[in-house]
Order: structure tokens, then sequence, then C-alpha cells
């Protein structure tokens, strides 16, 4: 099964023999010959994309594709899929914005029931408390290791280049957990050992943003490049979507639907009852040690962009810099940004050396 | 293009319409009161709103998606969207908001001049649309008031299931009606509920007539442009009031009389004397060029005979009518069946629907460039739509409320081409 950013539950589809796909948009160099057919000019990249791709046999392997609740986008696109794919399943996953577990979690968890039934009609095994719990098992050492990744990252940014680590992360979209685990576990191995990887002068950021449609690898190397360790981000973010380890005892159905309600990133596209909006990623600036913070949202994305607002008024009450800029997936040039990045850079070294 | 005027006569206005400016003016009123009368008010949204409920509790509604189509058709909107730009609301995102929250920070004057009061409460429905639920975490932002959430989930699959309904009414029981609660001072009176959702269906079976009217040929309404203000009353702050219920009823007594006399919708230029092609519009109207854009259908006797955006609040054509026995649970109904909350296959189906029942000669989008919960998807709905019902489908993009997007010449220019079209294809089934 496919599935759209940001999250779905792969444990549960692991747990019923379904091997779960993580479906990113496309690449700068996808021809666009169909899907540009099918949205406007001021829609963003990531559909229509996913529509080329569809319709070019490259999602030929899937049985059907799961459209997680984040934006109207991907959302219209599930209808979209339905009448363009009608042999394959098509499960709209409505995430709760209600976070009491008997009314959000209740509905969510009918929610995975029905898709977990759908599943098994379409001759996946039927979901078992002790396959799921295997999963959950599976699928927490597997954010373990991303966790560590992500926390040598943050101590030793030289180790870890982002353009590499992405490159894992997307990799363990499309294979079985059983083969992303030792990836994650050797990578992690050989980049700790590597005493070749030395420190340089750069500036430590934090990038926001780029939760749904990714940013192509070349803006990556490009931040990099101009100056920048990035030291946290928003990339690929069904690996660090739940925080901690889902607990394997007592129901693991419910154990999925609390990790979604309690222990969910502070998302955009997830509503903020309680906190403070942006109180998390200023704590995400604080552990990672960010000294600026890059806010990379993709062009015409609603929840990014209306968040952005929210979010630099909360950078804004530390005193961490910032900067914001756009992209698409399919951004050839990045001379803008790289000057923008360059001297943001310059200038967070120029004062963290003051 | 037409060289025969379509409109001739001059624009008067009919009782109803007198009826809903002084309901218009006497809410404005309270509101402005406010303040000083201790009233409370809730600011909500358009799809999904709960009036009955916030009645029921004696809480004023305000409808900031209103308020910002009525500063675009006051000519505010430019101003108040470049004062979002400039607080670094970007260029990308829906101009309600960005024009709402300019108009907040431009000291909150509201369509008839008068100021509004800031919300006791944030009811933040969410439903349709995704944005909603940004809007109103800016505005949290700046008025520290209490929000209160009501998740209403997506037809994904053309219906409503049990476990949506369940969902949205346990909201309304453990989070709406307990925040209204706080706010007001009030518990939850069932019974007024009930008589304002009886109501609200009485006007509903009028309102479903009124649009249904334009089945006859010629139509007596223009069921996109001057269905705006028939819904007006039922979409804001009147549905469940015995004024809604009075001002529908003397709307449809005026149009069975325009019936009666076989006469053509009321556009402000005047009377279409003339109706040369049906319509079915799909997408919200421009609206800071409003009376322009509908003067470029009416020009050419062109007429909208049935629309998606007159169903944003409700598509109550379909038979939903608020039901005073389920209280609850028909609030939820309502939230769950608004038209934005359908799934494409269904918007499809709708209008796929409607050009055949109301007899359209074709079909016409209005792609906006705010809105991502319409828009996306609309070239296909275009195409399919075409495909099913073999009628020619227009496509014409603007935006709500942003006017450096209403291109008037591009669209004018569009639209004459389109209904050129649907000359020719009339003129070769013809011969
Ligand atoms: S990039 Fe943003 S707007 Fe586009 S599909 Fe993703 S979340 Fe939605
Ligand atoms: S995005 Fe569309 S539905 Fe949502 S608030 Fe804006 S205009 Fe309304």
């Amino acid at each position: 099964m496919g599935f759209l950013p940001i999250y779905v539950p792969r444990e549960l589809l692991h747990a019923q023999g379904v091997l779960p796909v993580g479906l990113m948009g496309g690449r700068p160099d996808l021809e666009i010959i169909k899907g540009d057919a099918y949205y406007q000019s001021y829609i963003c990249h990531l559909p229509r994309s996913t529509i080329e791709l569809g319709l070019n046999g490259s999602y030929d392997a899937l049985d059907g594709l799961i459209f997680p609740a984040i934006c109207d986008v991907i959302r219209n696109l599930s209808g979209m899929w339905q009448m363009l794919f009608p042999k394959v399943l098509v499960h709209y996953l409505d995430v709760p914005q209600n976070f009491d577990p008997a009314i959000g979690g209740a509905f969510y968890r009918r929610d995975l029931e029905s898709l977990s039934q759908a599943l098994a009609a379409r001759g996946a095994r039927p979901l078992t408390a002790d396959a799921l719990r295997q999963s959950i098992a599976l699928y927490n050492e597997n954010r373990r290791l991303v966790r560590e990744l992500y926390a040598l990252r943050r101590r030793e940014p030289w180790k870890v280049p982002t353009h590499e680590l992405y490159v894992v992360l997307r990799a363990a979209l499309v294979v079985p957990v059983e083969e992303s685990t030792p990836m994650f576990a050797d990578y992690l191995a050989l980049t700790s050992a590597d005493r070749s990887r030395r420190p340089q002068d750069q500036a430590r950021v934090l990038v926001t943003g780029s939760f749904c449609e990714q940013p192509p690898l070349a803006l990556i190397k490009t931040l990099e490049r101009a100056g920048c360790y990035i030291v946290d981000d928003d990339f690929v973010q069904v690996h660090r979507f739940i925080r901690s380890d889902i607990p394997v005892d007592g129901d693991p159905l419910q154990s999925i639907v609390n990790a979604l309600l309690t222990d969910a990133v502070a998302s955009p596209t997830r509503y903020i009852a309680d906190e403070v909006k942006g109180a998390d990623l200023n704590q995400r600036a604080t552990d990672s040690g960010a000294e600026g913070v890059l806010f990379c949202a993709p062009s015409f994305c609603d929840p990014a962009l209306l968040d952005q607002p929210m979010a630099v008024r909360a950078v804004e009450r530390t005193a961490i810099p910032w900067t914001a800029f756009k992209y698409a997936e399919n951004n050839g040039q990045f001379q803008v940004i790289r000057e923008q990045a360059g001297t943001f850079a310059d200038s967070i070294k120029l004062w963290s050396g003051a | 293009m037409s060289t025969t005027p379509s409109v001739t006569t001059a624009a008067q206005k009919d009782s109803s319409q007198v009826r809903q400016k002084e309901m218009i003016a006497r809410h404005f009123d309270r509101l402005a009161a406010a303040p000083d009368s201790g009233a409370r008010c809730a600011y909500t949204f358009v799809p999904g709103n709960l009036t009955e409920l916030l009645l029921s509790f004696d809480v004023l509604p305000v409808l900031p998606e209103i308020n910002a189509l009525q500063s675009a058709m006051r000519g505010k909107t430019a101003e108040y969207i470049a004062a979002a730009e400039k607080l670094g609301h970007s260029e990308d995102v829906c101009t309600y908001v960005k024009s709402d929250i300019g108009m907040m920070k431009s000291g909150n004057i509201g369509p008839t001049g008068q100021r509004l009061p800031t919300p006791d409460l944030l009811l933040l429905s969410y439903t349709g649309c995704f944005t909603f639920m940004k809007w109103f975490e800016l505005l949290r932002e700046d008025y520290h008031c209490p929000v209160a959430m009501l998740h209403v989930p997506y037809q994904a699959d053309g219906r409503i299931t049990d476990n949506m309904r369940t969902y949205v009414v346990d909201q309304l029981k453990n989070v709406v009606i307990p925040k209204l609660e706080e706010v007001t001072g009030r518990k939850y009176d069932e019974d007024r509920l009930r008589a304002h959702l009886a109501r609200s269906a009485q006007a509903e079976d009028d309102l479903v007539w009124v649009l249904q009217s334009a089945k006859n040929v010629p139509s007596p309404i223009d069921a996109y442009f001057g269905a705006v203000y028939y819904v007006g009353p039922i979409f804001s702050a009147f549905r469940g009031t015995a004024d809604a219920v009075d001002y529908y009823r003397e709307l449809r007594a005026e149009i069975a009389e325009r019936i009666r006399q076989g006469k053509g919708p009321v556009t402000p230029d005047g009377e279409v004397e003339r109706e040369r092609f049906r319509i079915v519009v799909e997408g919200p109207p421009n609206w800071t060029s409003f009376r322009q854009f509908w003067k470029m259908f009416s020009d050419e006797g062109a007429v909208a005979v049935a629309s998606t955006y007159s169903k944003v609040g409700g598509v109550y054509d379909l038979g939903f009518r608020h039901d005073p026995d389920h209280p609850l649970e028909t609030l939820a109904e309502y939230c769950l069946g608004c038209y934005t909350n359908l799934s494409l296959p269904t918007r499809i189906d709708l209008l796929t629907r409607y050009l055949s029942e109301y007899r359209a000669d074709g079909f016409l989008i209005n792609s906006v460039k705010s809105c991502n919960s319409f828009s996306a998807g609309q070239l296909h709905i275009l195409r399919e739509v075409e495909a099913r019902s073999g009628r020619p489908g227009g496509f014409i993009e603007s935006d709500l409320v942003d006017p450096r997007y209403f291109s008037a010449a591009n669209i004018k220019n569009r639209l004459e081409s389109y209904f050129q079209m649907l000359d020719q294809k009339r003129a070769g089934a013809a011969s």
C-alpha cells in the first residue's frame, strides 16, 4: 500500500502482511506530461507528480493508496484517485483533530479498524493483537535508530550530512522495516566511526515547513554548501511523527491510537489546542542547538504557509534569527536560495563569533 | 458578442431584499452594541455553522468569510490583504484569511461601517476546508479568547458513516456545548434548540423551492449571482430565526409571481428579458468585481440555473432538513453534508445531475486561486462532467477577494468565446 505524507500507522499494515510504501511526489527530473493538466498553476507540485506517476504506471505494483488528512489538496486527490484508478483500494485516513481518547481516539480507532478490514477484504491477513505487537516492536526499533541518527547529527552534524541522511530516510520508505532497520544501524555505525569527517565552520540551522512536498536533494546540498549544518528538519517525517516508543503491552491498536493523540509532533497539519503555537518549534531549536531557523515551505502549501506567521512570531520571541524561502520539488535553480542561505549562515557565524 | 440586449428593464428592489437589508442592519447594530449590552458573540464559519445552537444560547454569530466578501464588495480588500501580507502572511494562501486579518488590524470595521465586537468564542467548525483551522489559530493569537474546535470528518467515500456522526455528536456534547455554557454562563436548553431547528427546516423548504424554481424556462432567478443574496440569511446569522422564515416565505411568493409572469431573473442592471443560455456554475464568485462579473453573463443572456456555491452552507436540495427531533444528530449531519465536505466523485455526480435536471446548455467553473478546497481537482471535474453529460464546460480563473487576480478583459474574452461555442453547438444541432 502506498501512502502519502505525512503519517500512517505503518505497524498496522505490516501486521497484516502489507508493505507500506511511502510516496513523496516526484524528483526534479520527472517530466510532468499529464499531471499538469489536472492542476492549476496555483496548486503545489506534489499532486501533479503523484498523478503523473500514477498514470505512467510507476505505482502499478501498489494495491492501493492511503491519503492522510493533512490538507485539502491531498483530500481532493483521494477522490481523483478513486476515479482514475477504480481497481485499487483508496483509503482516506481521517486523522482526528480532537485528542480526547474517548472522542477523537474512538473515532480514529474505528477508522483504523475499517482500514484493516478493507485490507483484509483485499487479501491481507486479518489483524491480530500479537502480530500488531510484533510490528510495533519492529517499528519502535526502527524509529529509535532514526532518533539516534538525529541525535548524532545534533551532536556532530559533520558526521551526518543531511543530504546523506535524507537519502537513507527516503530509501527506508520503500523497503520492508526488516531491511530499513539494519540499513539505519549500518549507516549509524559507519558514519559514527568515520574519523575523516571533521567539523567545519558552519551555522547550525533548523529547517522547517518541508513536511509534505519535499525539496530537491540539490536544495538540501545547496543549504549545506552555503554554510549550514542542518541540525533538525521536517523531511520524511513519517519516521519521527510519533516521538517515542509505542507500548507493546496492553491493547496494541489502542496504543497506536494513543500515540497519535499524545505523542505526535506538533505538525502544522494538527490542531494545537492548549499549547502555545510554536512552542514545539522553539523547543526543537533549543534541543538541537540551532542558531537559526530556515522556514522552507513548498510554494502554495496551505498548512505550512498559513502556519508560518505564527511560527515566525514564536521564533521571534527567542533570540534566534530566521529567514524564509519557498521551493517546489521540481526546482532546478538554487542561486537565490544559495545566496540567501549563505548570507544567513555568515551572519550567524559573525554574531556567534562576536 | 450578443447584439440584442438581454437586460432591459431598470432594477428595483423586491420587498424580500428590503427585509434582508433590515435584518442585516439590525444584526450589525446588535453586534456593535454588544460591548455595552453584554451580548456574547462567537466568530464562526459558513460551512458547518451551528447557528441554531448559538442562538439557543443567545450568542450572536459573526461570519468572517462574509465580512471578507462584503469588504471586497466595498473595495476594501486590496488594502486589507496588503496589510496582512506586510505582516508576513504568504501571497499563496486564502485571501479571505488575509482580508479578515487586515480588517482586524485596521480596526475591525464591519460591512455596515460599525466596529465589530471582539469574539467571546471562536467556534472553529472544521467543515470542508483545512484553512479554517489555521485561520482561527491565527485569530486566537490576537483575540486570546476560548476556542471550541469541532472537527467534522470528510465524506471521502461519498457517504456519512455512523462513526462520523458519532464523532461529531460526541464533540458537540463534550466540547462545543460545555464551551458555550462556560462562555455564556447559561445551561444548554434543548427545547430552545429544537424550536430554532424547526424554524430552520421551514426556511429550508422555501429556499429549496426558490433554488429549484430555476428549472422553469425561462428561469425566474439567477442561481449563482442572484442566489448569493437568497442564501445569505440561511448561511449566516439567521437560520433558525422567525426573520428567516418570513424572509424565505416572502421570497418564494415573489419568485412564484415572477414565474406566473414568465419573467427572468433580476440583476443589478435590470431584468434578464431574454434567456439565451442556461448555465450551471461550479466554484465561488469573485467578489471584488461581482457586479461586473455578473454583467458579463447577463449581457449575453446567460442565466445560472444551478450552482454549487449556493450549497456551501448546506446542500438542502438533496433532501437534508434540520430535524428538531434529533437536535445534535441533525447538526452533525448538516456539518457533514456541506458541499465542500463532499468527495470529488460526489461533486461530479451533483454537477452532472444539475445539468440534466435544470436543462442547462453547459457549465462553467470559476476556479479561485484562494481555495484549494474548491479548486484542487476542478480540471478533473471539468473533464469528467463534460464526458458524462456531453455538455461543454468552460473554465475561468479569478480569486475571491484579491482584486489582483480578477483580469476583466481576460475573463470576458473567455466567457464570450464560451457562449459563442454554445451558440455554434446549438446551431449545429438545429441544422
Ligand atoms: S505540499 Fe502542502 S498543500 Fe501540497 S499536498 Fe502537501 S501539504 Fe498539501
Ligand atoms: S480555502 Fe476556501 S473554503 Fe477555506 S476559507 Fe478559504 S475560501 Fe473558504
